[in-house]
């Protein structure tokens, strides 16, 4: 439906291309110009090239480096002299033993679970709300949310940093003001705080983008639908059961299976939260695991086994999400 | 009508609390780069500004390879989109115009290429940018903001090179047009302010990078992105809070005047390329 509301904007042209109109007759006499069959075979090719060799060399390349990177000895040494041996399946076996990994791959399927959840309630909560609002209300609403939307990713990270200061940031103080004892507290002090403030940041930034697409798939229904419903005698409950419900259904699968894999790649908001002054280690997701091994420890094939899992624990997720949206194009199709 | 007027009152409650909380963050850091030092470091925050300082803005200009710093974004960002475009152009047009083995499978390539677990690959980019000499280089980084912004480039023109109708093209070409020039005359005109959107939302995923320009951009301080610097910057010893905030405002000025130029198209334009494909 989006789509739809594009083609509007470009659909119409303005003028008339002007040798169009009066070709009854020279349509007759001189057929379109057909190029020859190699030169029409070829074109199509020709035209994805470019886009195939870039995906080939900065994105395939880089995950077939990052499979043979762990199966390889890369460490220090084979960074500087620039050969490394293959050493079969012995990385795995060392990062399944590290009781280090499992923690944090616990960690990042619970953070993402935790996000995920908050962000759907909340948008489909919301998202209902725009439904019912006036109009007035409606675009007060919108306005926050693109606001949030809006606002970069680092600056966004630099902005909660700090609202949560521990000694003069505005959320200790209004926690104080509500009677909690949260004077001077030291939010980036502890794993747990830290956690809390990445979730906040995460959920406040994905809730834009999951409401209005919620949003964009109610009011793909028109008004009319709900009125003859409610002459009908259809109660607000019934009304959720049979139409607002099979509407959002698809939708909300798709919105959630995206979340879900944004969350578990994240690593720009836990990093610049926690990267430096912060518990790094004690909040580190897979992505940053991966970057800490190589980037600080140079263990490269430790990282580079690392993020193949992650690799392919997203491509389960892929999968998952790829068939909803092929699910979702089939029903809109029909 | 009094009594749904009544009902109202707890549902605008609720929706005024959606707004504060979204727009908090960002009103909070718009008012801290105008507020004067006093009244930052006051122990009771001040919500309203009682005076408005620029004091904050020319502390932050004046960082050293501050201006650096925007050229080096803009550069990275600019020139990525762009070769973006163009190589997205060919591609969907290839896509939505012909017919050709190995369409299906090339879509389906760009739609994984979308999501590409792009934070799980910095390592193995780490050691390609090293092996070719190629760290702490612009150059690098604008290769990867093409690739990464290509994906979506090519499934939002496909899109709308779908709403422009054939017929166009095949009644330029009956008048004796070539391919090429039927395309330019006639379906470019139509597809500007589809480019425009395109390459504005690229633009706007690579200006706010942080991973790569993060991980390729190590050493040479005059060579790094401005969310990079951001990010060291809010981390340094002695936090200058005013001076932080304002240069977040400042990086996220062209980001919010990309939002106000596509306004309507903001929420059709980006579920278009991320959700329905």
């Amino acid at each position: 439906m989006s789509a739809s509301k594009a083609d509007a904007v470009v659909a119409t042209p303005t003028q008339p291309p002007r040798n169009q109109a009066p070709s009854g007759a020279r349509r007759a006499t001189k057929p379109p110009r057909k190029p020859s069959g190699i030169v029409k075979s070829v074109t199509p090719y020709l035209l994805v090239a470019p886009a195939i060799l870039g995906i080939a060399f900065l994105l395939f390349y880089p995950v077939v480096r990052n499979v043979m990177l762990s199966f390889q000895h890369y460490r220090f040494k084979q960074l500087i002299s620039r050969s490394a041996d293959y050493v079969g399946w012995e990385n795995y076996q060392e990062i399944l033993k590290d009781s280090e990994f499992w923690e944090v791959t616990r960690r990042t399927f619970y953070f993402t679970a935790v996000n995920v959840v908050a962000v759907m309630l909340i948008s489909t909560v919301c998202a209902l709300m725009l439904m019912k609002l006036g109009k007035t209300m409606r675009i007060l609403v919108l306005v926050g949310l693109v606001a949030a939307w809006a606002t970069p990713v680092i600056a966004a990270t630099t902005i909660f940093k700090w609202l949560f200061r521990s000694d003069n940031g505005v959320v200790n103080w209004a926690l104080v003001k509500l009677g909690f004892d949260y004077e001077g507290y030291t939010w980036f002090g502890h794993a747990g705080s830290t956690l809390t403030v990445v979730t906040l940041l995460i959920v406040w930034q994905s809730i834009p983008f999951a409401t209005l697409t919620l949003y964009a798939g109610l009011t793909t229904v028109s008004t009319d639908v709900y009125e003859s419903a409610r002459l009908d005698g259809a109660g607000p409950v019934r009304i959720f059961r049979s139409i607002t419900f099979p509407i959002l259904r698809p939708i909300f699968a798709l919105v959630a299976s995206l979340e879900v894999i944004w969350i578990f790649k994240s690593f720009a908001q836990i990093w610049a939260i926690a990267g430096e002054n912060g518990p790094i280690n004690e909040v580190r997701t897979l992505p940053v695991y991966a970057y800490q091994q190589g980037m600080s420890a140079k263990l490269f094939d430790m990282a580079g086994a690392i993020s193949t899992i992650t690799v392919v624990i997203l491509a389960v997720m892929l999968v998952f999400y790829f068939r909803q949206m092929f699910k979702q194009e089939r029903e809109a199709d029909k | 009508m009094k009594a749904r007027t009544l009902k109202r009152i707890p549902l605008n409650i609720a929706a005024l609390l959606v707004f504060a909380v979204s727009i908090f963050p960002v009103y909070w850091m718009i008012l801290t780069a105008f507020k004067p030092a006093k009244d930052i470091q006051s122990a009771t925050p001040k919500f309203w500004p009682s005076s408005i300082s620029f004091d904050n803005f020319d502390t932050a200009t004046s960082e050293p390879h501050f201006w650096d710093y925007w050229r080096n974004s803009l550069l990275v960002a600019g020139v990525g989109v762009l070769l973006a475009l163009v190589v997205a152009c060919f591609a969907a047009f290839a896509v939505a115009r012909m017919q050709w083995k190995g369409r299906a499978p090339f879509i389906l390539m760009v739609f994984i290429a979308q999501m590409a677990p792009w934070e799980a690959l910095m390592i193995p980019m780490y050691l390609i940018a090293r092996d070719n000499d190629l760290l702490d280089s612009l150059p690098m980084l604008t290769a990867i903001y093409f690739v990464m912004t290509l994906p979506f480039s090519i499934v939002t023109l496909r899109g709308f090179l779908g709403g422009i109708p054939i017929e166009l093209e095949e009644a330029a070409r009956v008048d004796g047009c070539s391919r090429f020039t039927a395309f330019r005359k006639i379906v470019f005109p139509l597809l500007a302010p589809g480019l425009l959107s395109t390459s504005l939302f690229g633009f706007i995923t690579a200006w706010n990078e942080f991973a790569f320009a993060n991980a390729l951009l190590l050493n040479k301080p005059e060579q790094r992105t401005l969310p990079t610097w951001l990010n060291s910057f809010s981390n340094g010893i002695t936090i200058d809070w005013g001076a932080i905030m304002a240069a977040s405002t400042l990086f996220m000025l062209p980001v919010l005047a990309i939002f106000l130029v596509l306004q309507g198209k903001v929420t059709g334009g980006l579920t278009s390329g991320a959700v329905k494909g």
